[in-house]
């Protein structure tokens, strides 16, 4: 592989059904690019949570992959309400998901630590009212 | 053992998934509800015990490649979740027995 792959997907916040959809994608075509096993299931964590979160949280969004031989780069941007204080939401535990999202197994709060465990970089641009950007980078 | 050697050793109810995913190799087991936890510490060739038959439940199997999904205590299994399953080619079977005594028994097979 030596050009750049580009992927872009649009996630719908009102299906939950469809939810991981795009992750799913994601993580089979560096499976298929031949990634490590390691770096297909980091990157496949640490999307599914990212992408859960764009449909819990933040009404949908977007997420754009680019696959080089060398990494993998998501940006998932939302329009949804933005996160108050990323430091608390980062902390394992915290959690705002309602009780209908928690049944349904959600809501442990680990979603985003799982995230930070996972990839390689992770940065949070958010601002409330307007949304977040979220960017990983995951090493191949 | 294959995930075929559970189901006929534990008589297992089989909801979806056919002879091929049935042929996967069960290398060990966790036990888990909540999701988030389960993304981060199942790991392949599992097989998953759990009361959560929804559709993301199927999500977290495909993105973790554990080798089934065990519902325990009768667990509900969701039509949409069926589906899902169907797709992507995830085997779900279904116990009346607790995970607690379920995963004792498993563990002693592998
Ligand atoms: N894209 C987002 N937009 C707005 N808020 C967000 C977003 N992502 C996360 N959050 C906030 O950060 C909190 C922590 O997120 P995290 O993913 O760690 O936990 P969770 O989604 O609540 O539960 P879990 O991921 O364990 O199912 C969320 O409860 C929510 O308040
Ligand atoms: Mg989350």
């Amino acid at each position: 592989m030596d050009e750049i792959i580009r992927q872009h997907y649009d996630v719908d916040g009102s299906d939950f059904t469809r939810a991981g959809e795009a992750s799913g994608k994601i993580k089979k075509t560096l499976k298929d690019i031949g990634f490590t096993p390691e770096a297909v299931r980091k990157t496949a964590i640490a999307v599914y949570e990212a992408e859960i979160n764009l449909v819990i949280h933040a009404g949908g969004g977007e997420i754009d992959v680019e696959i080089t031989p060398e990494h993998v780069r998501i940006v998932l941007t939302d329009h949804g309400p933005g996160i108050e204080n990323v430091e608390l939401a980062m902390q394992e535990g915290y959690s705002t998901a309602p009780d209908r999202i928690r049944a349904l197994g959600f809501g442990a709060g680990m979603g985003l630590p799982n995230i930070k465990k996972y990839t390689d970089e992770m940065d949070i641009q958010t601002e409330l009212g307007v949304g977040t950007v979220m960017t990983l980078k995951i090493n191949a | 053992m294959t995930v075929q050697n559970l189901i006929d050793d534990f008589s297992l109810e089989v909801l979806c998934g056919g002879a091929d995913a049935a042929q996967k190799e069960v290398t060990g087991g966790y036990c888990g509800d909540l999701l988030s936890w389960v993304m981060s510490k199942a790991q392949e060739g599992d097989c998953w015990l759990t009361v959560m038959g929804n559709v993301n439940s199927i999500g977290v199997a495909v993105m973790t490649d554990v080798a089934c999904i065990l519902l325990t205590e009768n667990a509900a299994f969701d039509e949409d979740a069926k589906l899902r399953a169907e797709q992507n080619g995830v085997i779900v079977l279904r116990s009346s027995e607790n995970a607690f005594d379920l995963a004792v028994k498993i563990a002693e097979k592998l």
